[in-house]
């Protein structure tokens, strides 16, 4: 039970971090504000996810497709066209979201692992496109020096605006959440056959969910382009969505804030055993075989539990003894 | 280039030939990942990274060995057996205390594998390009249907169907093969009559491995042998195994051979986009039967 003095601290809590993320460009290097707004981009990436994956219970296997879709659509409207940047940053989304239904609409109609290999096919399909398409989306060179708008150019000011759209996006998905409509969503990922049984539409709440959470991985896509001013088709690679799932899953996929810690420790870890040595992916292995068997609950689940101290468990433990 | 030249019956037949040869690498490697899928209920990621392992092993026994045909014979038959003993040691080591774990922690570890396999990979043998010399019998082309056919893709051709006859049979009339499919449709029966699931499952997961070098070893002389190979194969034997039906053997031959040739037609009649009609290929297959083509045992 979430008392509302609970809740209160959790969002005082929510708030100091922000506040001090906002004083942050001050006190460190440039090149850690850089990680942050890295680790920012794919925080809304993972959480956009997550919606589907950890609260949705879709196998939503190729995700990064629509991340590359609104990077790929804001990058050629940037780099190819004339219109106002404004016009590229709102296409991004909306084609990430139009992508995510025309994709949903075969997938839904497909259940678990099958619904994930069909997305896996379909996505792979966007991929080996773009990676081919050599006179649209540059092929595998990609699109390089995209014109950012000054406004965003120099990494301070983006860094101050991707936490703006990141603390936006939780808002916004910590409502849909809340909504009935994200009540229903997890309902259907508990128990499916029972909410149908109730008469809720099990495939359309689905695809609904899915639109939402690919609208907001081209918000992703588009923060990328805004930071690195690239793209290339490895966005789409399966590698990369894989990648955001094990952020859900190692943050914590059942928890809210979850994969914004899942995609902080990835991108952390690639950064920084990126500098010392080549083989950051092997320790990267290491690392998270750790996490598997010391930190069953994900990262977040562990701090949780940390958090709630001993007491739920002394009370359990008494509840225990009354029973016998 | 392609666009010129004039489709007839003989380019036709050779591709389509080609195709089935690759199809047959495709079988051997997906096969094994069905048999973890049928078996384990895992999607084992780090399959593709230990195909990748069978090509550089074959590659670097090969040379050991002075790099003749017998060196070649030899280092095709020994590095599935080295593929398969790394994994069992990853599977005694770590793999099997996660069993009871929620299913999607079995994905993860298998994520951390190919970490790690992939950048050991990276230390021992470099990133440099690698190619292994067929042996002198299998070099060459052979005239069929009056197009060249590589003597080795025939002989890809006629090794596929032997390994897919031999793995029918291993499971169908030994024990451990029987047991093995009894633990895939219903493992907790298997463990109720006092057979030790954890050692079927270990059984399970070293053929698999032992499958993906094979695969790894055979391929080595038609592909350059390098980093990334573990991405490309990795992508397509999941959906080759989905497509055929989960944990389905000859399932696994179907949905190699749909993939083998759709791939090379592609390359015969639009090359730029070549590996994209795999891709469409699957999505009409899963459209038309959602479940797979041949019977899954999920």
């Amino acid at each position: 039970m979430a008392t509302v003095d609970e809740k209160r601290k959790r969002i005082l809590g929510y708030a100091a971090v922000v506040l001090f993320l906002l004083f942050l460009p001050i006190l460190v290097p440039r090149f850690y504000i850089y990680i942050l707004t890295v680790i920012f981009v794919t925080s809304i990436l993972a959480m956009s996810l997550n919606l589907v994956a950890g609260h949705g219970g879709l196998f939503q296997f190729h995700h990064g497709v629509f991340y590359g879709i609104g990077a790929y659509t804001a990058a050629l409207i940037l780099a190819k066209t004339s219109l106002p940047p404004l016009v590229g940053f709102i296409a991004g989304p909306i084609a990430a979201a139009a992508a995510g239904l025309i994709i949903g609409l075969f997938c839904v109609r497909l259940s678990r692992l099958y619904f994930g290999m069909l997305q896996i096919s379909l996505g792979s399909l966007v991929w080996a496109i773009t990676f081919r398409w050599y006179d649209f989306t540059g092929g595998d060179d990609g699109i390089h020096g995209i014109p950012i708008p000054a406004l965003l150019s120099s990494i301070n000011r983006s860094y101050y605006f991707i936490l703006t759209i990141l603390v936006i996006v939780m808002i916004l998905l910590y409502l849909i959440l809340k909504s009935p409509f994200g009540g229903i969503l997890q309902a259907i990922r508990d128990n499916p056959d029972r909410c149908a049984a109730v008469g809720i539409n099990v495939r359309r709440h689905q695809l609904v969910a899915i639109v939402i959470a690919t609208f907001f991985a081209g918000v992703a896509g588009v923060m990328f382009v805004v930071v690195e001013g690239t793209v290339f088709p490895d966005l789409m690679f399966w590698v990369l969505s894989l990648e955001i799932f094990i952020m859900c899953l190692l943050g914590g996929w059942f928890t809210f804030s979850g994969p914004i810690l899942g995609a902080a420790i990835i991108v952390s870890l690639r950064t920084f055993a990126g500098v010392y040595t080549e083989y950051w992916t092997l320790i990267l292995g290491i690392i998270l075989i750790l996490l598997i068997f010391f930190l069953p609950e994900g990262v977040m689940g562990f701090i949780t539990e940390k958090m709630k101290g001993k007491e739920p468990e002394a009370l359990r433990s008494t509840e225990k003894e009354v029973d016998q | 280039m392609d666009a010129g030249h004039t489709i007839t019956f003989a380019v036709i037949a050779s591709h389509f030939l080609v195709g089935i040869s690759r199809a047959m690498i495709l079988f051997v490697v997906s096969s094994g990942l069905s048999f973890v899928l049928g078996v384990l209920r895992v999607p084992n990621v780090a399959h593709g990274s230990l195909y990748m392992l069978g090509a550089f092993v074959a590659h670097t026994i090969a040379t050991y060995f002075g790099g003749g045909s017998v060196a070649f014979w030899f280092a095709l038959i020994a590095s599935p057996f080295v593929v398969a003993l790394i994994g069992l040691v990853a599977e005694r080591a770590l793999f099997c205390h996660l069993y009871e774990r929620e299913h999607l922690m079995l994905l993860l570890f298998t994520f951390a594998l190919m970490l790690i396999f992939g950048d050991l990979v990276k230390i021992f043998w470099g990133a440099d390009y690698r190619s292994l010399m067929a042996p002198d019998l299998l070099r060459g082309a052979v005239t069929i249907f009056s197009s060249p056919i590589p003597r080795y893709n025939l002989f890809l051709l006629i090794a596929g169907p032997i390994i897919a006859v031999a793995l029918y049979l291993f499971s169908n009339n030994t024990l451990i093969g029987k047991i093995a499919r009894a633990a895939a449709v219903d493992r907790e029966m298997v463990g109720a009559i006092g057979i030790n699931v954890s050692w079927v499952f270990a059984f399970a997961f070293v053929l698999g491995c032992f499958l993906a070098g094979l695969g790894g070893a055979l391929v080595s002389p038609t592909v350059s042998v390098t980093l990334g190979m573990d991405h490309d194969i990795i992508i397509e034997t999941f959906l080759i195994v989905t497509i055929g039906g989960l944990g389905n053997m000859w399932g696994a031959m179907v949905g190699s051979l749909i993939f083998g040739i759709t791939q090379s037609f592609g390359v015969l009649f639009l090359p730029q986009f070549a590996i994209v009609f795999p891709y469409i290929a699957v999505v009409l297959v899963l459209m038309w039967r959602p479940r797979g083509i041949l019977k899954s045992v999920w």
